[in-house]
């Protein structure tokens, strides 16, 4: 809104009162998780409190040795990474036939993408384990419990989300820009590597963060697809709580760490985010 | 990187007599952009190929396979020769829908508690969204920081943000309960709240808290988009702000929110994540979704057939609900590609 003169009071006041509402509702327990983090472990087992007895670092110590948590991160990386991967990959090929050529079946295609977004994960689940376990006892390769058989349980979120905000990217890009790129004599793939992918890298980049986000996030495949080799952080986490207590100052700094560079690189990229999101679905 | 790839192999500086040959296929294949119809319709589908050939390993071939499960007796004998499961026909789907029985009975509970926990998840979390996003249209100070402030726990891994929550949840020790009872005496005992009715409360909140952000992330980018020439004519015309809000802002958001309403119902209704952590693998009878109900009746109890069974009905609903919204709201329409 454009307003030479400031709002009126009433909204003034409004916008005071709710934000800071808001602002308790989000952040206290983001206060919560850092400041519980930093506590001994008398402070997050006895009656909480606000003011900690002492400040300690040694959560951030003991968390990488209460449970393997290097691994367990190494394993987050691994499949949210070969996950992203694949799926960018392979929608960048799809998503530039869908945004440059008509071709028959393209409604379809675009309607089944989209709509596989909407089925719930429990869907696929059930039939992925069955098929895993039956294909592993089939071939003697251990499928179930591996990283390959999550990394291909998670493409059934990243890929089509994928295609979908790189349809959009893409249509953003002037058509005449790979136009040009064919008349010079480019092939078609010369012209997708060559002019659209590079005018697209901001929305690639923003593409790989969100799904890379969602697979670090996923717990329904982990919960059920993991081992104790191949286990996630989202499963891991539940490490910390023992029979006799749970060790809520090692949780927190465990989260911490798990969560510090996703929401650094959310909020670094959250623009691209959101151009992508709503060219794709907003328009 | 552009200027690097075109000289190593082709048409080097040291090789004119090469350019020619280089460039030779380069004019014919101008020429062919338009007229090999052969060439150019194949295209499309080739550049498909890998997509489609992992759609239909990781869509097409487990939704046939989950279909055919649903059919079949599928309980925890069968698991590692699922083929060799008896065919039961559509048993699993009459024992789901017959809500006299016990497994009908509870499915019927869960599924209308997922109902109800939609309803409040979503439309509180709209709300938030929309009034923080109208509230911070116009620059004030600190803007930037309460906008990345809210928009954290949406950005948080989810398992990291409802592990806090359940932190802050505990009976005992929590922060929830120290507040209302130790520091402000609003009730006589500690409350529970990841067990009995309460957790209906503390599952509609957590859900909340982390999808408020997405609303408003969507919503603020949408309000950009409203064109400034309306407000300064009702400026003129003498509108204040709240008209302004009231005539121009919530009006030029319908079409986003109905797409953006849709999102919210599919993903709260379909949850998993935020009851699985808070809970563990058996949710309280208050906060027993389905999405959790079915991979309980899966992975607890083993019986695979039902809980396709479950699955299959799940998606149908969705399908329904999902298809008259559209058709109601025409939102799918305006998007063909």
């Amino acid at each position: 809104m454009v307003s030479p003169t400031a709002p009126p009071r009433s909204f003034v006041w409004t916008r005071r009162i709710v934000l800071t509402l808001l602002t308790i509702f989000a952040a206290t327990p983001l206060l919560v998780m850092v400041s519980s983090s930093l506590k001994p472990l008398q402070d997050v087992s006895d009656r909480f409190r606000w003011i900690p007895s002492s400040l300690t670092i040694s959560p951030y110590v003991d968390i990488w040795s209460t449970v393997p948590l290097a691994d367990y991160f190494l394993n987050s990386l691994i499949v949210a990474g070969a996950a992203t991967g694949c799926s960018v990959l392979i929608a960048t090929f799809a998503a530039y036939a869908v945004s440059r050529y008509r071709f028959r079946g393209k409604r379809l295609f675009t309607v089944t993408i989209l709509s596989t977004q909407m089925f719930p994960g429990i869907l696929f689940l059930l039939p992925l384990f069955l098929i895993f376990v039956n294909l592993g006892n089939a071939t003697g390769i251990a499928l179930y419990g591996s990283r390959g058989a999550l990394i291909v349980t998670y493409l059934t979120f990243t890929l089509p989300f994928s295609i979908w905000m790189l349809i959009g990217y893409f249509d953003s890009i002037p058509r005449d820009l790979d136009e040009a790129a064919l008349t010079d004599g480019c092939g078609p793939l010369g012209a997708l590597m060559r002019v659209v992918v590079p005018a697209a890298v901001p929305g690639i980049v923003a593409v790989a963060v969100y799904s890379f986000m969602t697979a670090w996030g996923e717990v329904l495949f982990a919960s059920v697809m993991t081992n104790e080799t191949t286990r996630t952080l989202a499963i891991g986490l539940q490490g910390y709580a023992t029979q006799t207590q749970v060790y809520w100052n090692q949780v927190m700094a465990a989260s911490l760490v798990a969560s510090v560079p996703i929401v650094a690189g959310f909020l670094l990229l959250q623009r691209y985010l959101v151009a992508g999101l709503t060219a794709g679905a907003v328009k | 990187m552009t200027t690097l790839s075109p000289p190593p192999g082709t048409a080097g500086p040291t090789a004119p007599e090469a350019a020619p040959a280089g460039n030779g296929p380069s004019l014919p294949r101008r020429r062919r952009i338009l007229p090999d119809r052969l060439r150019r319709a194949g295209l499309p589908y080739l550049l498909l190929l890998p997509a489609l050939v992992l759609e239909i390993l990781i869509h097409l071939a487990p939704m046939v396979v989950g279909v055919v499960m649903s059919f079949k007796e599928l309980t925890q004998q069968y698991i590692r020769d699922w083929g060799a499961a008896p065919w039961i026909g559509a048993d699993n789907f009459r024992i789901a829908v017959d809500v006299n029985a016990p497994v009908g009975e509870a499915l019927l509970h869960s599924f209308l508690v997922t109902c109800a926990f939609t309803v409040l998840a979503v439309s509180f979390a709209w709300l938030l969204g929309v009034t923080a996003a109208i509230l911070m249209q116009e620059s004030f100070r600190g803007r930037g920081v309460l906008r990345a402030l809210f928009l954290t726990p949406y950005a948080l891994p989810v398992y990291t943000a409802v592990i806090t929550w359940s932190f802050l949840l505990q009976r005992d020790g929590g922060m929830v309960n120290h507040v209302i009872h130790d520091q402000l005496g609003l009730t006589d005992t500690e409350p529970f709240w990841l067990i009995g009715d309460n957790s209906f409360v503390a599952l509609v909140v957590v859900a909340v808290w982390r999808t408020w952000p997405f609303a408003f992330l969507i919503l603020m980018a949408a309000l950009q988009n409203i064109p400034k020439e309306l407000y300064e004519a009702a400026q003129v015309d003498g509108a204040g702000i709240w008209q302004q809000i009231r005539r121009i802002t919530l009006p030029s958001l319908s079409p986003v929110n109905q797409v953006l309403v849709l999102v919210l119902f599919l993903w709260t209704f379909n949850d998993f994540n935020v009851p699985y952590i808070l809970f563990g693998k058996s949710a309280p009878e208050a906060a027993d979704l389905v999405s959790i109900h079915i991979y309980q009746s899966s992975f607890v109890t083993w019986d695979f057939g039902s809980g396709s069974a479950m699955s299959v009905l799940l998606l149908l609903f969705l399908l329904v609900v999902t298809g008259c919204y559209l058709l109601a709201t025409g939102a799918g329409r305006k998007r063909d590609v």
